[in-house]
């Protein structure tokens, strides 16, 4: 109990502990624990230079306002592109991580991505296809009904397209009035 | 080559792209032989970390084998079979040079605050991932290892995060012997972490979820006694009634960002995307640890804010202690563990995949179906 010194007592004694799970102990010593110390300087890592070489920049690469350079190294997966390229490039041009308008900028600029790739995937050969993409096929043989029974998760997910489609509903209907009255007064 | 393809929130399908090149004179290009899908991922795949692109390849647990090398590469050749950790790191920064091999400065030029990972959205650098036949794995000297020749292609990809981050969790709890010690979430991390807190002497690990197939691995794979939170109108009295009213010693947060259990927190964070992710892991954590007890978080969260009972962790005395794993730091004692039969990672492998139905993987997985805890993906099957 909290309201005494003493400890409530274990089920089990660290003997029996240690003759019933594997490795039990092992690492009690802390030393031998590889996250301890956390900083360890002058670790080896395999490193043979001080500064790494420069990786060369072959197109425009945006950075965070918080590093006064380009790092050595750096991904190239997905260069900024169209609208949403250039509302990331805002975020990043504008605003430190600190700030929540940068990840805001980035999260907007992820859906704009998302429209933009998808209606781009029609100019195609290979349109986004829905059925195999969402991997809605993989419902097959997966136990689609046994897996879900009785879970906290399943009910939420009823509710979670209402909830997202809510805002987009609510303010489409807000801007159609708005633009009804602006209209109205103008005539 | 063929890769997986992001292609907008819970749509990815497998792509031709072209085959990654070396980029930098100490990038190597490795042959995916296996991947696999980390909980991690579901944040990606949901549209929940900022700055997740349309065309990006994920995946940050793979092994392979060397293909090509830059031309100062002097430890890695080609033919090699090597694991790959996910920290993306140079090795020589101020942070890699003090063994903060997850914080490295010199790898991740849009955010200064979270070092790099492959296939990890551009916000940890941009870098396309493993979930594919081929990648490239910058500063080939510092990260990867060449596996060792007992060790199988499973329990070397699992050696890259899942294991390595729920040792490292167990780590950071700085448990000592006889403590009582609480792992939120039964996934892959959460049950490496409570096989993990054994070694290092806990008296009691109690493992938390919802999911009744992964309360069983609980109790079958990592020893633990179980709490299934649907059963309790509130878990954190559950938590305080089971350890004697005073809280857990330690408490480790396994869950991460899609935390369910609390509808508000749920909708706003991952339905909405108005936080950083779903605290409500995090909170449970703080209110069922006891006063003066250490919280390890290995949950991953975006770079929003969250929703934190940071009052209450005040008021406790609470250390909270956290970080992505640098995982190559835990591999030779890990090793041993492994070789001694102590921890026994592909145990938790429920799925394998061939890379050409990830799409499926990914669905099985997010709406975990059929029991699936850990999936893991092979090109070219």
């Amino acid at each position: 109990m909290p309201y005494t010194p003493q400890k409530p007592p274990l089920p089990r004694t660290s003997e029996e502990l240690r003759a019933q799970i594997p490795g039990w102990g092992a690492d009690l010593d802390r030393a031998d624990r590889p996250a301890f110390p956390r900083e360890v300087p002058g670790i080896e890592t395999g490193a043979h230079w001080e500064l790494p070489e420069q990786q060369p920049e072959l197109a425009p690469r945006e950075r965070s306002i918080e590093h006064p350079r380009l790092p050595p190294v750096f991904g190239t997966s997905v260069p900024l592109k169209g609208a949403s390229g250039a509302i990331r490039g805002l975020a990043y041009r504008r605003f430190s991580e600190g700030r929540a308008a940068h990840w805001l900028l980035l999260l907007l600029g992820d859906r704009v991505d998302a429209v933009e790739s998808h209606l781009a995937s029609f100019a195609t050969t290979r349109p986004d296809d829905p059925l195999t993409e969402s991997g809605v096929l993989g419902e097959i043989g997966h136990g689609p009904v046994r897996s879900r029974r009785g879970r906290v998760d399943v009910r939420h997910q009823v509710l979670d397209p209402v909830v997202v489609t809510a805002g987009w509903v609510v303010s489409g209907l807000v801007a159609y009035r708005v633009l009804r009255s602006v209209a109205r007064r103008a005539r | 080559m063929r890769a997986m393809t992001y292609r907008g929130p819970y749509k990815i399908r497998v792509d031709e792209k072209p085959m990654p090149r070396i980029e930098h004179p100490n990038d190597a290009i490795v042959q995916v032989t296996t991947a696999a899908i980390c909980g991690s991922d579901l944040h990606l795949y949901h549209g929940l970390m900022p700055d997740t692109r349309v065309g990006m390849t994920f995946g940050h647990e793979f092994v392979g084998v060397v293909h090509e090398v830059g031309p100062s590469v002097e430890r890695l050749s080609v033919g090699d079979r090597v694991m790959v950790p996910f920290n993306i790191y140079c090795g020589s920064c101020f942070f890699c040079a003090r063994g903060l091999f997850s914080n490295c400065h010199n790898v991740n030029p849009n955010a200064t605050a979270v070092g790099g990972i492959y296939g990890y959205s551009h916000t940890t650098g941009g870098y396309d991932g493993g979930q594919a036949e081929f990648v490239r794995v910058p500063f080939a000297d510092v990260g990867p290892a060449v596996v060792p020749d007992w060790m199988s292609d499973e329990d070397a990809v699992l050696c890259t995060d899942a294991l390595a981050t729920g040792y490292f969790g167990a780590q950071l709890a700085d448990i000592v012997e006889g403590d009582v010690v609480v792992v939120l979430g039964a996934g892959p991390v959460g049950l490496f972490a409570a096989r993990s807190a054994w070694l290092m002497g806990a008296g009691r690990v109690v493992v938390v979820d919802h999911l009744e197939e992964r309360l069983e691995k609980a109790r079958t794979f990592a020893f633990a006694e179980t709490v299934n939170f649907t059963e309790h109108r509130d878990v954190v009295v559950e938590l305080k009634r089971l350890t004697g009213w005073l809280g857990a010693d330690r408490v480790v947060d396994a869950v991460g960002a899609e935390a369910d259990g609390n509808l508000l927190q749920h909708v706003t964070a991952v339905t909405l995307k108005l936080q950083g992710g779903s605290p409500v892991a995090l909170n449970w954590a703080i209110d069922s640890v006891r006063k003066g007890g250490t919280i390890s978080v290995m949950g991953a969260y975006g770079p929003m804010f969250s929703a934190v009972k940071f009052g209450d962790a005040m008021n406790k005395g609470l250390t909270l202690r956290m970080n992505q794993a640098p995982v190559k730091r835990q591999w030779p004692r890990l090793f041993e563990h492994i070789r001694s039969g102590y921890l026994t990672p592909s145990d938790i492998v429920t799925h394998r995949f061939p890379l050409e139905h990830i799409a499926e993987a990914y669905h099985v997985f997010s709406q975990k179906l059929d029991g699936c805890i850990k999936p893991l993906i092979v090109p070219g099957d």
